[in-house]
């Protein structure tokens, strides 16, 4: 309650009602977007490769864009040449977050499906999986974690210390902070958004000519979203490349 | 005056202070962070100032450091979440 104002508890801004199934295969809003997300994210990639030509267009030029950007935007800045063959992965990764996130700007759907942590949660854990897996068979276990536990160049007496907050980074806060950023920065713009929204609505009703400022602010700020569902997209699979790029080449 | 102040429904007192540390974590979460980004972009646009021809590479490290800052932040808000009275 602010002025009078009802704003809708946080609980029914995210949670959709189940539309069939039940318990742990419950089908809701959310789950069929994290669908036609997925489906979208294969068929501009599968459209846009299925005829390659030398000049492209249309559905070829938005996936040769995309793959440049990540190749080079990317893999390059962060892993070097030998993380090309990662470039499949990071791609997914990539395409999928961006089209979730996009939802949220869809005026008649507006749910970004990175506002519910479940997805984000399992796409860290298998961030986690892939750069402890890479690590291991590109440097042997034991090396790996040495690698990964000791920096180089570290005094004696510190070691200890240096030693468990390097074990807990690589075990729970990379995973954690990963899925907690993507998360939480997609619900904080959600609320945002449903904030001016509600309060359009509500001067709207009560004054018209009340509604100008709020709303053009609501534009500004969807404009600012589509921002930070790029951003976001972009710093997830950074970071993922950063991860798998130091597990491939350890700090000399 | 007290009697009227002291007359409150049952639960108020609670749902008071749960809104009250709501605020106060986020707030104080949110003041580190700020400052922390504030010193990567300041510092990230000095050096494309410096060196124009770096600045692709001084960009990506300049995300990375503000999203690493940025994390703290948003632990304190979903906390801030998870506060129930």
């Amino acid at each position: 309650m602010i002025f009078g104002l009802e704003f809708p508890p946080i609980s029914h801004v995210v949670e959709w009602p189940t539309l069939f199934g039940d318990g742990p295969f419950a089908v809701n809003k959310v789950i069929i977007l994290m669908w036609v997300s997925a489906i979208i994210a294969f068929s501009v990639m599968y459209l846009g490769g299925r005829k390659q030509e030398l000049v492209p267009s249309g559905m070829q030029n938005i996936a040769e864009s995309a793959v440049d950007f990540v190749e080079n935007g990317i893999i390059l800045e962060t892993i070097g040449p030998d993380g090309l063959k990662y470039t499949p992965y990071l791609l997914t990764l990539f395409t999928f977050i961006l089209t979730c996130n996009i939802w949220g700007l869809i005026p008649g759907v507006q749910m970004p499906v990175n506002a519910r942590i479940a997805l984000p949660a399992f796409m860290a854990i298998l961030v986690w999986i892939a750069y402890h897996y890479i690590g291991i068979k590109s440097q042997g276990p034991i090396k790996y974690f040495k690698n990964a536990t000791i920096p180089p160049g570290v005094p004696k007496a510190v070691l200890p210390l240096v030693f468990l907050i390097e074990l807990m980074g690589i075990l729970v806060t990379r995973p954690l902070s990963l899925a907690v950023r993507l998360f939480a920065n997609m619900i904080a713009g959600h609320l945002l958004l449903v904030t001016f929204a509600v309060l359009s609505q509500a001067l709207f009703e009560s004054t018209y000519v009340g509604a100008v400022a709020p709303f053009a602010l609501l534009v500004f700020l969807s404009a600012f979203e589509v921002l930070v569902a790029f951003l976001q997209a972009y710093i997830f699979t950074i970071l993922a490349a950063v991860y798998i790029g130091g597990a491939m080449h350890p700090e000399h | 005056m007290l009697q009227t102040l002291a007359q409150q429904a049952p639960g108020e007192l609670e749902a008071g202070l749960t809104a009250v540390g709501r605020g106060i974590v986020y707030g104080g979460a949110a003041i580190g962070p700020g400052i922390g980004i504030g010193i990567v972009v300041g510092n990230a646009i000095t050096a494309m100032a410096r060196q124009p021809e770096a600045a692709g590479m001084v960009r990506t490290t300049m995300f990375l450091g503000i999203a690493f800052t940025e994390a703290l932040a948003l632990f304190g808000f979903v906390l801030s979440f998870i506060i129930s009275g």
